[in-house]
């Protein structure tokens, strides 16, 4: 199983990391031979077999549901990178550029 | 013997006995750090004035007679691990100036206990690793050859509790980064079963196999440090309803009549060390001398587990990792709009490992491949958790060792990702089963390098394996 350049900037773009040309290049041989390496579980027979996606076998777990007063709003404040007037500043989220997928 | 160099228990008996006192104590780690941190890079932040106040606290509640269980005992924390008003970076720059405004769950119960925060321990970024060479602050030496990794993720916490840094410390283990960095430096470590401890407050990797679990000298601390920790917690819906048993008392017991399977896979892998191989089995001839019935059992899956591993949790930490944006906190990094704030801050503030694992998830995930990679390696997870629940029918425990090989030299593994994934193989099955597993020293080989002795357990079974550690004997 071979990634080429083009499919790493694809998902570069997909996982919103921006990447040189080398590195473009670097992941492209590095993801190639994990996908490789993990294309081994083909040789077991799931045929079946139901999908792990928790081992606790908790369900449902639910608490009530009760407005609490956080009393950390300074701190909070305090580690967000731009502030303005005691709330954080974004970029503009909507803008005129090419599409973003 | 120098202050530093006490178990939880002789610090806790000293303390006590006046024999010394808490800002002793943490001035001997204090100074420890200081003679040694430069060479083995194991703390990113060190916490010099609070340690000393808070010790003076603890002195003062020592002479009231009100001293708590970690009264007084000075411990580290794997920076991937929230610490109230102390600096967290997981050991990667997009959280470089990131001090969170609460305490991990289990940090806060340590902190109620008394015990004293010295600083942060290094890691791989975020724990993707298991060498410690992917933190962006520099890789963690072994302190028993300076020439070698620590072992990781959790290298610089290993590193820290081993070279006398501090009584013990607290970590955080994926997929082995616990037990794997221990037994390459010589120390107990172990992973609870998932949900036996709280994660709220650990910077997230994959969630489905995320613990955190404590890093100590002996497994007598192990149990006192477990059973400050382990429990329910409301702000984890992961963590059991069960009650925490006493695993203080538990761990004492002899092992007469203990069946102990050893998993022949364990001992056939490729790249096996010979004196890692005999080594663990002078210890298992040394458990049967105990009164210990030794069976032999297979599990066919174990190869496996690694590719297991390195479909979900590079999904689970594509999915996870989306919240690291320089957004609302950590470092944004200049940019001309919204998208590129959050694909330059990304690439300025992850590792290559890290950039790596969430593209190997994006990709998994991504339409047209979700059956091939995500669901197929779900469903070997299955059968790899059935592979264990049918030993543990027959065995109590499963004695392996923790890792193929000792520490291994800086840089010998770090060009080819699939090398340095396969140092995992023999502390991954645990992780996928959700079972629980220590790391006790086993011994040295030739070269002085420490090799660690792995137990597996059934769910919650954490009194039973810290008991067939207690007797394993150097």
């Amino acid at each position: 199983m071979s990634v080429s350049t083009e499919e790493v900037k694809k998902i570069a773009k997909l996982a919103r990391i921006e990447l040189t040309a080398q590195e473009e290049q670097r992941h492209a041989i590095t993801i190639s031979t994990v996908l490789d390496f993990v294309n081994t579980l083909n040789e077991v027979d799931t045929e079946g077999v139901e999908p792990t996606a928790q081992v606790t076998g908790l369900e449902d777990v639910v608490r009530e549901d009760i407005v609490k007063n956080s009393t950390i709003k300074k701190e909070l404040l305090a580690q967000m990178p731009q502030v303005s007037v005691g709330l954080l500043k974004v970029p503009a989220v909507f803008s005129d550029s090419e599409d973003v997928i | 013997m120098k202050l530093n160099e006490l178990t939880i228990k002789e610090a806790q008996t000293g303390l006590r006995e006046k024999k010394f006192t808490a800002v002793e104590l943490t001035q001997a780690c204090l100074n420890k750090i200081k003679e040694r941190n430069a060479e083995l890079n194991a703390f990113i932040t060190v916490c010099e004035e609070s340690a000393l106040k808070e010790a003076q606290l603890a002195d003062e509640m020592l002479a009231q007679g009100k001293a708590m269980p970690l009264t007084g005992i000075p411990f580290a924390v794997k920076d991937a691990i929230c610490t109230a008003g102390v600096r967290s970076t997981g050991a990667a720059k997009i959280l470089d100036n990131y001090t969170p405004p609460f305490n991990a769950t289990v940090i806060q119960k340590i902190r109620e206990q008394g015990g004293i925060l010295l600083g942060k321990n290094n890691c791989d970024a975020f724990g993707h690793g298991a060498s410690n060479e992917n933190s962006m602050y520099g890789p963690v030496k072994n302190p028993i050859n300076l020439d070698k990794v620590a072992g990781g993720s959790s290298g610089g916490s290993a590193a820290a509790v081993a070279d006398n840094m501090c009584i013990f410390a607290i970590a955080e283990d994926t997929g082995g980064s616990i037990r794997q960095p221990a037994s390459f430096c010589g120390i107990v470590g172990m992973r609870p079963s998932y949900g036996r401890n709280s994660r709220f407050g650990i910077m997230p990797m994959a969630s489905s196999f995320d613990t955190v679990g404590p890093m100590t000298k002996t497994v007598e601390d192990m149990a006192i440090v477990m059973q400050v920790i382990a429990g329910n917690d409301p702000l984890d819906a992961t963590t059991v309803p069960e009650i925490v048993p006493d695993y203080t008392s538990e761990i004492n017991q002899d092992l007469k009549g203990l069946r102990v399977g050893v998993p022949k896979e364990y001992f056939e892998a490729e790249g096996m060390d010979e004196e890692v191989r005999k080594i663990i089995e002078k210890q298992i001839k040394n458990l049967e001398a105990q009164g210990a019935e030794i069976i032999d059992v297979t599990l066919p899956l174990t190869k496996y587990a690694i590719a297991v591993y390195y479909v979900l949790v590079p999904s689970e930490v594509s999915s996870n990792f989306g919240r690291l944006d320089g957004v609302r906190y950590g470092v944004r990094s200049e940019a001309k709009d919204l998208f590129e704030v959050y694909s330059k801050s990304r690439a300025q503030g992850f590792p290559e490992e890290v950039k790596r694992r969430i593209l190997i998830g994006t990709y998994a995930l991504s339409s047209g491949y979700y059956d091939a990679y995500y669901k197929k390696a779900q469903q070997v997870r299955t059968l790899i958790r059935r592979d264990f629940d049918r030993v543990f029918s027959d065995v109590d425990v499963l004695v392996t060792p923790t890792s193929p090989f000792p520490a291994f030299g800086l840089g010998e593994k770090s060009s080819n990702p699939i090398q340095l994934y396969l140092a995992d193989i023999f502390v991954s099955p645990a992780a996928s089963a959700g079972i629980p597993a220590i790391s006790v020293p086993a011994g040295e080989t030739s070269a002085g390098l420490p090799v660690g002795l792995q137990i597996m357990g059934s769910r919650l079974s954490e009194g039973l394996i810290m008991r067939v550690a207690n007797n394993i004997k150097k």
